[in-house]
């Protein structure tokens, strides 16, 4: 990515920060004896879109805990912005959008108070909201299109809607460093399509975001860089030459659906170019051509209806 | 018209009733608070163990001549950071792990009690004697329940955010141990002052009851604390109460209050109850 780092101005546990991640050769072992993650390594710098590629139990989730301080990696180490993980949560420069699984949707908080609860870094010793912190929570609000429902309980949502509150919470936060689990399970097309709209325009300040997802065929539309994971880093680097058919063949084994289809299937002229689909039973990523490692994707051409 | 005011006047001419209000009001006011975050939290089983754990710590306080809210703390304590250990160091659930100690510690209470001469009464620790509490008891009551209530006035956000997204709560940069092992504490320490009135056995009511009631008729959290304290304070008031005039014991009649408070709720409820959510389904023909 072009865009210099950003330095954010606002908030006060993250201000002067420049985003960035570091996970140098972690390794994650549970006390049941399970190794979730061995040897992690990749760097990621702001204003980046990484796409967390894996099949399920390779490690995504432990590497998210990781980098939220929820388990400590028994060799290696995670960096923030710079800091340890410690100083950096304790300086609010992380954000995290939650898989729609992990809340109660009947608890009794309203939309409203939801977001308010991604200020309480910015807020005095018994959280009470400044008329900056409700400014922010109704401007983070209406970002995601979201301000009409702030007075709604969180269960009377929608699985998009649910989406973007959770977002307005991160915005609200004003972290530097976003991480986005599974962001676009149970979210219909036209939301999807705003969601990645809004992370650009993160990336455009200089925000930092990992998304994981299985949604394979939009990752070339709005990662910029991918880790492909299977309990240790498989490769990583700029989606143009990571997100290869051959690197996603050794992700996914023999869980990805995978159709090819050469020229010489369809007619009888010599034809080297072929089609590949490759689908984790969400969005299919296709190529398209003469095949060579070096291969992009197709990318999304409609603008998702 | 003069039989409701005799049901409740009548009772206050004695000194014992007055202390035994006063502590319902006390007690109901503390638990009301906890019960919304131990509803919401799923943390109903805690509340029971720690209850029946606290049992060896009031026999040992009582050998050792403490006072028997320091052991019982003391014990609530212990149950509540041994199943902590025995779940993270071993590949047993939490729920279990927490049944085999809490049953483990008031079996051992209760061995303990056969053997040690008292002046007490197994029944009233079992199951409270609110209308024997003392004025030193309401000093007591009144201390536990002033700290309990400021911290959780002070905290209630951060307790709020702990319960519903620990992640989140991470991400603020709030302590999540501090407030995990706050919260317990707070939960031995309610429990302790309750047991005068309802007694170990009968406290998890005290504790689930008022916030399951308030969880049924509000979509907001600072409504439910409110609701929660109401439904406690008034089930306490009125099973002391009733108590008085049906003769029969005061823990159990407060019990019963509330479970039927609950019940209503569940019926009559809004927009959660049973009748509201059967029209919703059913248009209107």
């Amino acid at each position: 990515m072009s865009s210099a780092p950003v330095f954010l101005a606002g908030a006060s546990g993250a201000e002067g920060v420049v985003a960035s991640l570091s996970v140098r050769d972690v390794t994650v072992a549970y006390p049941s004896g399970v190794t979730a993650l061995l040897d992690a390594t990749f760097e990621l710098g702001a204003g980046t879109i990484c796409g967390l590629v894996g099949v399920n139990g390779s490690g995504k989730s432990t590497l998210f805990k990781a980098i939220m301080g929820f388990v400590t990696p028994s060799r290696g180490q995670v960096r923030i912005c710079g800091l340890s993980v410690n100083q950096a949560l304790k300086r609010c420069c992380v954000a995290y959008v939650p898989q729609s699984e992990e809340v109660d949707w009947n608890f009794p908080v309203l939309v409203e108070d939801v977001v308010m609860m991604g200020r309480y870094g910015h807020m005095n010793f018994l959280r009470i909201p400044t008329a900056k912190d409700k400014e922010k929570v109704t401007e983070s609000l209406e970002r995601v299109n979201m301000l009409r429902f702030r007075h709604h309980q969180i269960g009377e949502l929608s699985g998009g809607q649910k989406k973007r509150v959770f977002l307005a919470r991160a915005l609200a936060q004003e972290a530097p460093v976003i991480l986005l689990d599974e962001p676009f399970t149970g979210v219909d097309v036209k939301t999807e399509t705003a969601i990645i709209e809004l992370l650009r325009q993160l990336r455009a300040s200089g925000h930092l975001m990992l998304v994981s997802t299985h949604n394979l065929g939009s990752v070339p539309d709005f990662c910029d860089q991918v880790v492909l994971l299977n309990r240790t880093v498989l490769a990583s680097g700029p989606t143009a030459t990571t997100f290869t058919p051959q690197n996603l063949e050794r992700a996914f084994g023999g869980v990805l659906r995978s159709f090819r289809i050469e020229g010489g299937d369809l007619h009888d002229d010599h034809d080297a170019r072929s089609v590949t689909v490759l689908t984790d039973d969400e969005r299919p990523v296709v190529y398209y051509g003469e095949g060579g490692p070096e291969e992009e994707p197709l990318r999304r051409t409609d603008k998702g209806a | 018209m003069s039989e409701v005011w005799s049901f409740f006047a009548e009772p206050l001419g004695y000194a014992f009733m007055q202390r035994a209000l006063l502590g319902a009001v006390l007690i109901g006011a503390v638990c009301s608070v906890l019960s919304c975050y131990l509803v919401l939290k799923g943390w109903s089983l805690m509340g029971d163990a720690i209850s029946h754990a606290v049992l060896p710590g009031v026999v040992l306080s009582f050998v050792l001549g403490l006072p028997l809210a320091i052991g019982a703390f003391a014990a609530g304590l212990f149950c509540a950071v041994a199943t902590g250990y025995l779940k993270e160091n071993s590949r047993v659930k939490e729920d279990t792990v927490m049944g085999i100690v809490f049953s483990g510690m008031f079996g051992f209470g209760l061995v303990l009690f056969s053997k040690v001469e008292t002046d007490q009464h197994l029944n009233h620790i079992l199951f409270g004697n609110m209308l024997g509490i003392t004025p030193r008891d309401l000093v007591e009551v009144g201390i536990i329940a002033g700290i309990t209530l400021l911290i959780v006035i002070a905290k209630w956000r951060d307790l709020l955010l702990y319960c519903f997204d620990p992640a989140q709560a991470r991400a603020v940069g709030l302590p999540l141990s501090v407030i995990h092992y706050g919260l317990l504490v707070l939960l031995a320490l309610t429990i302790v002052a309750s047991i005068k009135a309802v007694g170990i056995i009968l406290v998890v009511a005290m504790l689930i009851a008022p916030g399951a009631t308030a969880y049924l008729l509000t979509n907001r959290f600072s409504r439910m604390l409110m609701i929660a304290a109401a439904v406690a304070i008034g089930s306490c008031v009125i099973g002391t109460l009733l108590s008085f005039h049906i003769d029969g014991a005061t823990g159990p009649c407060i019990v019963l209050v509330q479970a039927f408070a609950f019940v209503l709720a569940f019926l009559f409820a809004p927009r959660h109850g049973v009748l509201a959510m059967r029209r919703e389904q059913r248009p209107t023909a």
